[in-house]
């Protein structure tokens, strides 16, 4: 069927199978590797993007129910260069180590700032739950997305 | 050294995301199909048949291969029989086939590959893949494997592949006033990188390049030779990002082996990136063993003689033959100076997921079994259980110390870490104020919990890192490394040791690391061997560097060498005592007739390191419910000189989470066929963001004098250090009770448990 998405600002039409999830779509049509696959059950947040604004997993959502819509991943973050208040504060506070799971971390804490600009801990810890990371043990990750909170303040 | 440094590693993954296999774009992989391997859905059963006419029939179906298309390979070679101390090798009666020969031994082991032109289609055409089975009676558990009722290789004679066993002398216990012994079950867990297996594969005009998710290029390109029948010049692997390791993911595993093989046959460059449930049954898995533990002493707290009894779960093959109850072993009587100690163990196959390192491999059992001992000791005599360690510890002037299981520990202060990390915790306070909550019979109770730890990092010194750095004429280095990143900044790390060396900043510095045709000898990453072997190698070369370089800098500025100095501020080779002399490194790589300068070395390292450390766990236990809440956790975790605080501390998190994920939630479970019950993620109960709290984390360096870093590892202590802390402080919580010990992972249901049977034991 054909699809038409609008990814980081811009338009991608395609022709593909009905059962195409959003993220082979983003990896293969639109050829943006950033976003992850960690798992095969919504479990893992490895592959959260932006959908119209909001964190969706990309692992459960049909290219073909993305059309129409705009798509925001991790690439379409940074603004001339500049990366954006969240990624930075990855960068500071040390919030990444392979790197796997960092862009459904970075796009859900987007999202979580979004909705709640001054979160406590206990809210990011929480807004987290379905974002697994194994090497920080989400420490700095925490961090991160307080010391962000802080600046976009 | 000791400056924190934020990661040059982060900006790219943190805009463009990193590289891993799955997202390699090479010109050689342009045209690759998709690998999907079809997986045995039984534990234990002989093949009778494979069908795949269904299967190649599909829309996409490139070839469908088996056991039987692997006829260029030979087999692997038979085993020595006699086990000498190192890990055994693949082979023999035990052999591990690539894809299964007549027999499958546990559920997720590969049976045939379906190639497609993509994904999609490899899933639906390995459903059509009919392969016969007749079920076979399941060995599961070390218990059963031992008892030899079944057997996993018939020609083998027993489930039991590796022996070292226990001295029984009970000559030490009878001795004491006071003898515990308690059974543990240290559970099996999931390795769980974020990013599964992957690996790519292509051959043209003889040479076969691989790219794989793997700690070890060099390791790999080695197993790989050994087992196509390839000269290992004729390999080619590369390492790209990957995407967390945790020991899973030393060398290489025969799913990569398979798919380098199918690219070999068929001509075609092929891919696989594992899916999670794939992942669940197919990666090795951690930990897996049966511990019998006796502990004896007199009632003032001294400990004068442990004994530990290990059934290490090797699951169905052996990927690293003894090494894991070889290490738990010799770490058995951890920082204690015991007069009589005894430990050995039985590795037995089973009809499971293999089991091979994760972080730790080996030492967080030896740490949770002494630790969880010396509680028991203490409650039994009735003292607290820092006191019991403070009384037992290897004193400091004892150091290089001798254990009795043969370790040779370089430098400790085990005391001041306790003390460090009781006062930074306020252990007085936490123990009144869970005497306040004993007295008004809170329903919540809390817990504090000790394991104070010593570890092995770089359990094999001799086989050292290398590390080539080049400066050219353009003053910028390239430093190509031996060991392999997968998160844990080494690029960052290598680029300070240059620059503190050299003077040239750390913009100016690109390492390349996992690529075996630019650095054909490594070693790699595991048992936290990273900085203290490959940075001391990259320190090394640093040196020869300069050393060579002074040499032309003298002669450019027709000085005695003896005059001439690299101001490591500026980067700027001057006259001793004459500041208008000034030479850049580009100026001075640009003197050599190649144009550049280069030192290329290996390091190894006389022993091993032992880093050490004290964690304090403070948990609230809910006593209606059973459930546990991580409130504090405390670490004094002192490895050595420290080069950049940032990354130490990142890996004492990420360490600590580990920890405390095998301490109070994660296990993977069998039911009675040997069917998986925790293959996906909705089922495995991975630890996220809410089951933890901040760390605090207090500082310690003791330095090695065994590496001119004076650096011990890291990777692991953090995991080694948690786990039993955190498992004393839930039997702690609901020690006035009369419970002793509960099992990990301390599961509301099993906390739960455990109370309502002390209550109904204290009401008979």
């Amino acid at each position: 069927m054909k699809v038409d998405l609008t990814v980081n600002g811009k338009e991608i039409t395609a022709d593909v199978e009905d059962r195409l999830l959003l993220v082979h779509f983003l990896r293969d049509v639109a050829d943006l590797t950033a976003t992850n696959i960690g798992c095969d059950t919504t479990s893992c947040g490895a592959c959260t993007v932006l959908l119209d604004g909001e964190s969706v997993k990309s692992c459960t959502v049909l290219a073909a129910q993305a059309s129409g819509h705009e798509i925001t991943t991790v690439e379409g973050l940074a603004s001339n260069g500049t990366m954006h208040p969240v990624q930075q504060a990855f960068h500071e506070q040390h919030g990444l180590q392979c790197g796997f799971c960092t862009p459904g971390m970075v796009m859900a804490i987007v999202s979580l700032l979004k909705e709640n600009p001054h979160p406590t801990e206990e809210q990011v810890r929480i807004g987290l739950e379905g974002n697994l990371c194994r090497c920080t043990g989400y420490h700095n990750i925490v961090r991160a997305a307080l010391a962000a909170a802080e600046v976009s303040s | 050294m000791g400056t924190r440094v934020i990661r040059t590693e982060d900006p790219r993954l943190l805009t463009a995301g990193g590289v891993y296999v799955d997202d390699l774009r090479a010109p050689e992989l342009s045209a690759a199909a998709r690998l999907t391997f079809v997986r045995s859905p039984v534990a234990h059963a002989r093949i009778t048949g494979i069908d795949t006419s269904e299967a190649l029939s599909e829309p996409g179906v490139i070839a469908v291969l088996t056991v039987r298309d692997m006829d260029d390979l030979t087999p692997p070679p038979p085993s020595s029989g006699e086990w000498d101390g190192s890990p055994a090798p693949l082979g023999g009666p035990w052999a591990e086939p690539l894809l299964a020969v007549d027999t499958v031994r546990f559920v997720g082991e590969p049976v045939a590959v379906v190639i497609t032109d993509n994904g999609y289609q490899g899933e639906d055409a390995a459903d059509l893949v009919v392969v016969d089975y007749e079920p076979l009676p399941v060995v599961l558990g070390p218990a059963a494997a031992v008892a030899d009722q079944t057997l996993l290789f018939p020609a083998a004679g027993t489930n039991i592949a590796v022996v070292n066993p226990v001295p029984t002398d009970d000559a030490p216990f009878d001795a004491c006033d006071v003898v515990v012994e308690q059974e543990i079950v240290n559970q099996r867990v999931a390795c769980l990188p974020m990013e599964g297996r992957a690996a790519a594969a292509g051959y043209e005009n003889g040479k076969l390049t691989v790219w794989a998710s793997s700690q070890n290029a060099q390791v790999s390109r080695f197993i790989l030779a050994g087992a196509l029948g390839m000269e290992p010049d004729q390999i080619r692997v590369i390492v790209p990002d990957v995407g967390g390791g945790f020991g899973a993911k030393i060398g290489i595993d025969r799913e990569t082996i398979t798919i380098a093989w199918a690219a070999r046959k068929i001509g075609r460059a092929l891919r696989w990136a594992e899916t999670r449930s794939e992942n669940l049954v197919g990666m090795t898995q951690g930990r897996a063993q049966l511990q019998h533990i006796k502990i004896g002493g007199s009632r003032d707290g001294r400990i004068l003689a442990y004994r530990i009894d290990v059934i290490q779960d090797a699951g169905a093959y052996q990927r690293i033959g003894g090494l894991l109850p070889f290490l738990t072993c010799l770490m058995a009587p951890g920082v204690y100076d015991i007069p009589d100690v005894q430990a050995g163990f039985r590795q037995a196959v089973t009809n499971t997921t293999p089991i091979a390192a994760y972080r730790g491999a080996g030492r967080p059992e030896a740490t949770a079994a002494i630790e969880r001992a010396v509680d028991l000791f203490a409650a039994e005599i009735g003292m607290d259980p820092a006191e019991v360690r403070r009384r037992n510890f290897i004193a400091p002037d004892k150091f290089p110390f001798q254990t009795k299981t043969g370790a040779m520990y370089d430098t400790g202060h085990y005391e001041e870490a306790l003390d460090k990390a009781l006062a930074a915790a306020g252990y007085t306070q936490l123990r009144e104020e869970q005497r306040r909550r004993r007295d008004r019979g809170d329903p919540k109770q809390l817990g504090i919990g000790l394991s104070s730890y010593v570890e092995i990092t770089a359990p094999d010194p001799d086989a050292g890192e290398t590390a080539k750095i080049e400066v050219t004429d353009n003053g910028s280095v390239t430093v190509y490394t031996g060991s392999s990143a997968h998160g844990q900044g080494h690029h960052t790390a290598w680029a300070m040791l240059v620059q503190d060396e050299l003077g040239i900043p750390m913009d100016q510095v690109t390492v390349i690391h996992g690529d075996t045709d630019l650095i054909p000898v490594g070693v790699g990453t595991y048992g936290s061997r990273s900085l203290q072997l490959g940075g001391s190698a990259v320190h090394k070369a640093a040196i020869e560097v300069k050393d060579e370089a002074r040499q032309h800098a003298a002669a450019m500025l027709e000085a005695a060498e003896a005059d001439v100095v690299l101001d490591t501020s500026t980067g700027l080779w001057q006259v001793r005592g004459d500041p208008d002399t000034a030479l850049s490194w580009a100026q001075v790589a640009g003197h050599t007739s190649g144009g550049s300068l280069i030192a290329d070395v290996s390091f190894t390292q006389e022993r091993p390191t032992f880093p050490f450390g004290t964690h304090v766990s403070v948990v609230e236990v809910d006593t209606e419910t059973g459930q546990v809440k991580m409130l504090r956790h405390v670490t004094v975790d002192d490895a050595g000189t420290v080069l950049n605080p940032v990354l130490t501390e990142g890996q004492r998190h990420g360490g600590i989470a580990q920890g405390a994920a095998q301490a109070l939630l994660e296990e993977v479970l069998y039911d009675v066929d040997g069917n998986p019950l925790t293959s996906t993620l909705a089922d495995y109960a991975a630890i996220s963001a809410p089951d933890l709290p901040s760390f605090e984390l207090a500082s310690s360096e003791t330095p090695t004098d065994l590496n001119p870093l004076g650096a011990k590892g890291i990777g692991e202590a953090g995991t080694i250090g948690s786990t039993p802390a955190i498992q004393n402080a839930v039997i702690d919580a609901v020690s006035h009770l009369g419970i002793r010990h509960i099992d990990m992972p301390a599961t509301p249901q099993r906390v739960w448990t455990a109370i309502n049977e002390a209550w109904k034991a204290s009401n008979q």
